[in-house]
């Protein structure tokens, strides 16, 4: 059929029904590297502002990092640009096994396995190891990508409430009759960011002979003593099964992502994945440049430490200003707003302040949760946070939400 | 409220309603349209109707707005009780 008339009033309509709903997303034109201060054209056509970045997932902001940068340059010269292949055919260089030793090394596990992004290795890991046989039993805030991972697998799925342990072990309980019991979770939630609460999940998985799988894309690199990830910060290094994570948060930012944990998974990973076995591998200069940032943060734990104490201050000056805080040591700091209308005002408030932070509301999060998500970096001062602060306040006062809690809020904006 | 609205309702309540949620929950409240539960986590409620009244629900019935009130979740359970075994 062609794109004929019919066709493109529907496309049209049901973006008027986005635009209409207020769910239509714009993009925000940067002009400069990625950064804790950047250039933004918003909305397009409007003149570019200079902005503090409060949403980058630049945790330890390797992003444009001179050695990373130096990195990337060296590896396009040294390996070229693009492979022009799947890893399997003729798509596997030196570098590629270098990183994913490296992986292997920092996160603790056995063999690791490069997906193009984290996202292909949540799709491809579920459909490869688990069948009818099977049940995938997740946390209910798990990240989109893990939710349309399990559903490309033939397993069983359940749900437990999000971090209730008395809920997760009645479904092991339930699932008692299956080959195999896995435990789905993020290691810090993206939305909330809270911890998961992986000791306990663990001990509960020893208990029911269950396997624990964890995206830690949201801490790999900084959450631990020694940014090893969530499972480093609940004390359970070498007891997860399978951990997906990424290279494009902490680790330099790009994109790419991998499938980590017990040998043998991995390897079933490499022979029957499919977003690995059809689609083009890393690309050499991005694999070259996560090899330095793995360099850069195996050696000192400062940047993961300098996150920690920005992480600390933003909270408690959030605190000290009235505001309702999502309690939590991850550097993803949510500011409660409830209402759907009230966090865009206020994310407008602040870019006009010149604060970049994005509203969130459902169906991103659950109805009555819209906030404004904030997220820290390694690369933010204190000078940073301080005119952060000044901006959420003046709009905050604006708008009349200091020192109100959820009952208040949800009473004066609705719910 | 029949008793079979009252069972899906108190399994609706324990398995979606976090502790110190205050939302009112009735046999008319929207549950999927309403954010308590998503099309995620709608598959225990599907097998858990399936294990008690012994009935399979089709993917093609099990639809968010089936599934959308206690009401009419006990009207697709009559519905597929009554039907053949093969349904």
């Amino acid at each position: 059929m062609a794109y004929d008339q019919k066709a493109q009033e529907h496309y049209r309509r049901e973006l008027d029904a986005i635009r209409s709903a207020g769910l239509f997303k714009e993009e925000r034109i940067i002009h400069d590297p990625q950064a804790v201060e950047i250039d933004v054209e918003f909305p397009a056509g409007e003149p570019v502002r200079r902005v503090i970045n409060l949403c980058a997932n630049n945790y330890l902001g390797l992003s444009s990092h001179p050695k990373v940068v130096a990195a990337a340059h060296a590896g396009l010269d040294r390996r070229g640009y693009g492979m022009s292949s799947v890893r399997f055919i003729c798509g596997t260089q030196d570098v590629h096994r270098e990183l994913e030793r490296k992986l292997s090394g920092f996160l603790g596990t056995e063999d690791t396995l490069l997906f193009p992004s984290c996202m292909d290795a949540n799709a491809g890991v579920f459909e490869a190891l688990f069948s009818e046989a099977d049940v995938l039993i997740a946390d209910r805030l798990v990240h989109a990508s893990i939710v349309d991972g399990m559903r490309l697998s033939k397993a069983a799925q359940d749900t437990f409430k999000h971090s209730d342990m008395e809920h997760l072990e009645e479904k092991l309980a339930e699932h008692l009759d299956k080959r195999f019991r896995v435990v789905v979770t993020d290691g810090v939630f993206s939305m909330d960011g809270d911890l998961a609460r992986l000791d306990e999940i663990v001990a509960l998985a020893e208990k029911y002979d269950a396997m624990v799988f964890v995206d830690d894309s949201h801490a790999t690199g900084f959450m631990g003593a020694t940014g090893r990830g969530s499972h480093e910060q609940t004390g359970v290094v070498g007891r997860i099964d399978l951990i997906t994570t990424t290279l494009g948060k902490a680790l330099g930012g790009a994109s790419g992502g991998c499938v980590s944990g017990r040998a043998e998974l991995v390897e079933m990973c490499r022979q029957r994945a499919r977003p690995y076995l059809f689609s083009n591998s890393v690309p050499p200069v991005i694999v070259s440049a996560a090899l330095a940032v793995l360099d850069l943060i195996g050696g000192s734990t400062a940047r993961r430490d300098k996150l920690e104490e920005n992480t600390r201050y933003w909270r408690g000056l959030l605190a000290e200003a009235g505001f309702d805080v999502k309690p939590g040591a991850s550097p993803i700091v949510p500011v409660m707003l409830y209402n759907a209308r009230l966090a865009q005002d206020f994310a407008r408030g602040l870019f006009a302040r010149g604060i970049y932070v994005v509203g969130f509301f459902f169906p991103v999060v659950a109805k009555g949760q819209a906030r404004i998500r904030t997220q820290l970096s390694a690369a933010h001062d204190k000078a940073h946070l301080d005119r952060a602060i000044e901006a959420f306040v003046s709009v905050g006062r604006e708008l009349g939400v200091l020192g109100l809690d959820r009952r208040q809020l949800i009473e004066r904006f609705g719910p | 409220m029949d008793e079979l609205e009252k069972v899906i309702l108190d399994y609706v309540r324990k398995e979606y309603l976090e502790e110190g949620d205050e939302r009112e929950l009735g046999v008319a409240t929207p549950l999927i349209t309403g954010g308590i539960v998503d099309s995620f986590s709608m598959v225990s409620l599907k097998r858990f109707l399936e294990r008690k009244y012994v009935i399979r629900i089709p993917d093609a019935e099990a639809t968010p707005a089936a599934f959308d009130s206690v009401r009419a979740i006990a009207e697709l359970v009559e519905k597929l009780r009554g039907a053949p075994a093969t349904a």
